[in-house]
């Protein structure tokens, strides 16, 4: 059952973008950053991980989950340290999205050649 | 000066063609849902095998699909789906990793440090920018309310 909220709730933050690109007629660096800063406000008010709960993957895929897990780290790390915190657990739950791509991308940039 | 501005950006709108907004959340729909349920696919596997939890499943299944990225964009796929579905690919995190990727390998040409380095987040910057400084925001704000309270 989870695959199935998993496509509906995924597929519906995608056309959210799509949205975003047609109707607002904004660049895709535009719509990202958007819904990074959604994700980020819906897990302030507390939303986002029962929505995880809800939906899994639907909800960890797209690049709300980034957002999302920045300000959980950053609040994690407050709770613990005070206001400090806030700065210094900001990567703490979401490290793998970024240092993956910056690996990857060093990787893929060694074998692979620029095409067109 | 004003004036041939608004008038050429009415003929523009005019010419411009109509965007098949329904046709194209369609597609974003359809392909974003088959992402989501690849990446359900990872975590499943990494919970039933790895002793994940749903809420920390997430961090494995981000690296495993942006590797996948990586092969995809390497060998010029990820761009032919992309093009057919817009936010569906852009939207997931594979679209985040694509953007990384992508900008590494085409600026290989320019060196490592140069144009890989100086280059890798030219599209994704602004991602990063905007996520770390409102979870900031919000984070900060959280935190000062409930001092308060």
């Amino acid at each position: 059952m989870v695959f199935v909220w998993a496509f509906l709730v995924g597929g519906l933050i995608c056309v959210i973008g799509q949205l975003i690109l047609d109707i607002a007629k904004l660049t895709p660096g535009h719509a990202l950053s958007i819904l990074v800063v959604i994700g980020a406000i819906l897990n302030g008010f507390g939303l986002y991980e029962p929505l995880i709960d809800f939906a899994g993957a639907g909800a960890t895929v797209p690049i709300t989950s980034f957002g999302n897990s920045l300000t959980q780290g950053a609040l994690e790390e407050a709770e613990k340290h005070g206001l400090i915190g806030v700065v210094t657990g900001m990567f703490e739950v979401t490290s793998s999205g970024i240092s993956s791509a910056i690996i990857f991308g060093m990787i893929g940039a060694i074998f692979f050649k620029p095409k067109g | 000066m004003a004036k041939q501005q608004t008038n050429y950006q009415k003929y523009e709108s005019k010419i411009e063609p109509k965007r098949p907004v329904l046709k194209n959340c369609l597609k974003a729909f359809i392909i974003g849902g088959i992402i989501c349920v690849i990446g359900q696919l990872i975590s499943t596997f990494y919970m039933y095998f790895f002793n994940f939890t749903e809420q920390t499943v997430g961090n494995p299944t981000t690296a495993t699909l942006i590797f996948i990225t990586m092969l995809l964009t390497g060998f010029g796929v990820y761009d032919k789906i992309a093009q057919f579905a817009g936010a569906g690919t852009a939207v997931p995190v594979t679209g985040f990793g694509t953007a990384v990727i992508s900008a590494a390998i085409e600026h290989r040409t320019e060196g490592f440090v140069q144009g890989v380095g100086g280059n890798m987040f030219k599209l994704a910057g602004s991602v990063i920018l905007f996520g770390v400084f409102s979870s900031f925001l919000i984070a900060l704000i959280k935190t000062i309310f409930s001092y308060w309270s």
